[in-house]
């Protein structure tokens, strides 16, 4: 029962941020100077042309008026029809977002399995040959950007060796995981290289601390020591720290996707913006936004089933 | 000054700490780093005299070549030289490195005291924007603002800056929340000394140690952020060269030569290890607490 009250609270929270996120993007695309219509038809556009397109784009009404529109579009997700292929934008985002879902849970999964253990292996032997190699992962994991690690696996992996196909999003369930692998994989070596050093950072601090010393006191075995008792302490700033990275991999989906050449919101995003096709626009920064602050939401939820103690304060 | 005094002062002075640059460079891993970083800046800015072609002068009857002692690093599909563009987009690279982070330090730290030393109101909501802006990754701030504005250097610099700033703001305003509580600002506001000077005497110098970290590390991520961005066509415009035009560029002309993907993120890959190496050791040196 408290548990519901936390999660309610915070979840009411989150409106005015949600609400806050909403105004940006709406007043971002109408109110900074840039008039979309102008953009589209170009320079040499009739007032007619523009005053007609307006209409068409529903910009001619009061600011307020549109703006509860664009409110009304939100909540019912129906967003509109695209400029380009005069598709329901809801029912775009209905058959590109479970690509980018797929990619980005596979993501974090290969990123924590991978980046886990490595962290903990490197804090456990400190200044070992496993440590060294893993600091070494970390460094490179933080400089090279995701999408030229993409660009080396593409060329390496699916055009060199053949092993992986080359672009697409696959046919049925089996087909689209085998097209799911080497991008997901991508965005996973990055978000391990990070998450190892958030680990070892961690655990390394709770290595140091009293109560792991009385736990080796009372004869409690190494694994005990570190897996119950500094480990479950260390975790804290590492789920912090996977909520920051999800947002990462989602924005990096972006960039994966117009490499794999994938179907997915990032695609849709991109397209859209370079086609000026502003329903769509609007559609894919307002999903992407929702996702952000339902992830710090998530994140701080989970913070309250590891500590305890967050759960009280709030 | 008077002899005993002068011998007084001599007595409390403590050995003064060696130099943050004297420290940094006893370290072969930052000299070297610092080196490549040196190499890169030189190149951006004495770019018009050291490419050896026009970046921009196609020539189709050296399309794709694989790098040989004319081109270094091969040619693109258009024949234009990969060496000559790296060099060239080194320039993009390296002024929105420096310009960004500067201009996100600035406005960042002015935002963060004004949130912290002033309180209230204006705290609630800078805090509250503050937070939104962290949260919000910087490339969907990029496509936001490029789906507004069109692309553009400008509108990198925009990005770059709104999505920087925030950190600056959060260490600003977290001093100056603490300094604010100290009874020897209300001391000194007593007698007279109005809030600039409090503010640059004691919430400037606390700040300044991390500022510089931040600022170290938000170059490479500036330069990290204007590859991405002009990677997926929403950051430097083509034919004008930039790191992460020309790997999708590359992409494009996979099966032609894979030189100018290769070698493009090579140059942001090498480059941000070099300044992410720099920052780490300056963070080590200037907030001890905090190193690995």
């Amino acid at each position: 029962m408290r548990m519901a009250r936390t999660i309610a609270l915070r979840v009411l929270d989150a409106v005015p941020t949600v609400l806050l996120v909403l105004t940006l993007v709406f007043f971002a695309l109408r109110v900074l100077p840039g008039d979309p219509a102008r953009v589209a038809l170009g320079e040499f556009a009739t007032p007619e042309q523009i005053a007609a397109l307006h209409a068409k784009m529903g910009l001619d009404g009061p600011l307020a008026w549109q703006y509860l529109t664009f409110l009304r579009d939100v909540a019912t997700l129906r967003f509109g029809t695209s400029f380009v292929s005069s598709e329901p934008v809801g029912a775009m985002l209905a058959q590109n977002l479970p690509y980018t879902i797929d990619l980005t849970v596979l993501a974090t999964l290969f990123g924590v399995v991978m980046g886990l253990p490595l962290g903990v292996a490197s804090a456990r032997r400190r200044g070992g040959p496993v440590d060294f190699g893993a600091r070494l992962f970390a460094l490179l994991g933080y400089a090279i950007p995701d999408f030229y690690l993409g660009a080396l696996l593409l060329i390496w992996l699916a055009l060199d060796t053949g092993l992986f196909p080359i672009s697409g999003g696959g046919e049925g369930a089996w087909d689209r995981f085998y097209h799911l692998i080497l991008p997901a994989f991508t965005l996973g070596v990055i978000k391990a290289a990070f998450l190892s050093r958030l680990t070892r950072g961690a655990l390394l601090e709770t290595l140091g601390r009293d109560f792991v010393r009385t736990a080796r006191a009372k004869g409690a075995r190494e694994p005990r020591v570190v897996y119950r008792h500094a480990l479950r302490n260390a975790l804290l700033p590492v789920s912090n720290g996977l909520a920051l990275s999800l947002l990462s991999t989602l924005s990096g989906a972006v960039a994966i996707e117009l490499i794999f050449n994938r179907p997915g919101i990032g695609t849709m995003l991109v397209e859209a913006v370079s086609t000026r096709d502003y329903p769509v626009v609007q559609a894919g920064l307002v999903v992407f936004s929702l996702f952000v602050v339902a992830v710090n939401l998530l994140a701080d939820l989970l913070n309250g089933v590891i500590d305890p103690r967050i759960r009280a304060a709030s | 000054m008077s002899g005993a005094e002068a011998f007084a002062e001599e007595e409390v002075a403590a050995p003064a700490p060696p130099s943050l640059a004297a420290t940094l460079l006893r370290d072969p891993v930052t000299v070297v780093s610092c080196l490549f970083v040196l190499l890169v800046a030189l190149a951006a800015i004495f770019a018009p005299f050291l490419v050896p072609y026009d970046p921009l002068a196609q020539s189709v009857l050296s399309a794709n070549q694989p790098p040989s002692w004319q081109h270094w690093v091969g040619t693109d599909k258009f024949g234009r030289d990969i060496l000559s563009r790296i060099i060239e987009g080194a320039r993009t690279s390296a002024l929105l490195g420096v310009s960004a982070p500067i201009l996100a330090g600035i406005s960042g730290t002015l935002l963060g005291v004004a949130a912290g030393y002033f309180g209230g109101w204006t705290d609630r909501i800078i805090g509250r924007f503050i937070d939104l802006l962290l949260a919000f990754p910087a490339l969907l701030l990029g496509i936001l603002i490029a789906a507004a504005l069109g692309p553009g250097f400008f509108q990198l610099t925009a990005t770059l800056t709104i999505a920087f700033a925030p950190r600056f703001a959060r260490i600003a305003r977290a001093s100056s929340l603490s300094i604010r509580e100290e009874p020897f600002v209300d001391a000194a506001l007593l007698a007279g000394v109005s809030h600039w000077r409090i503010i640059l005497r004691h919430v400037v110098p606390n700040i300044i140690g991390p500022v510089i970290v931040i600022l170290t590390l938000e170059v490479a991520s500036a330069i990290r952020l204007e590859a991405a961005l002009s990677f997926i066509g929403l950051g430097t415009q083509p034919p004008e060269p930039s790191w992460g035009n020309i790997i999708r560029d590359g992409l494009d002309n996979m099966f032609g030569s894979a030189w100018p993907v290769i070698s493009a993120g090579f140059a942001i890959t090498a480059t941000t290890l070099a300044i992410n190496l720099i920052g780490d050791r300056i963070r080590d040196v200037l907030d001890p607490d905090t190193r690995e």
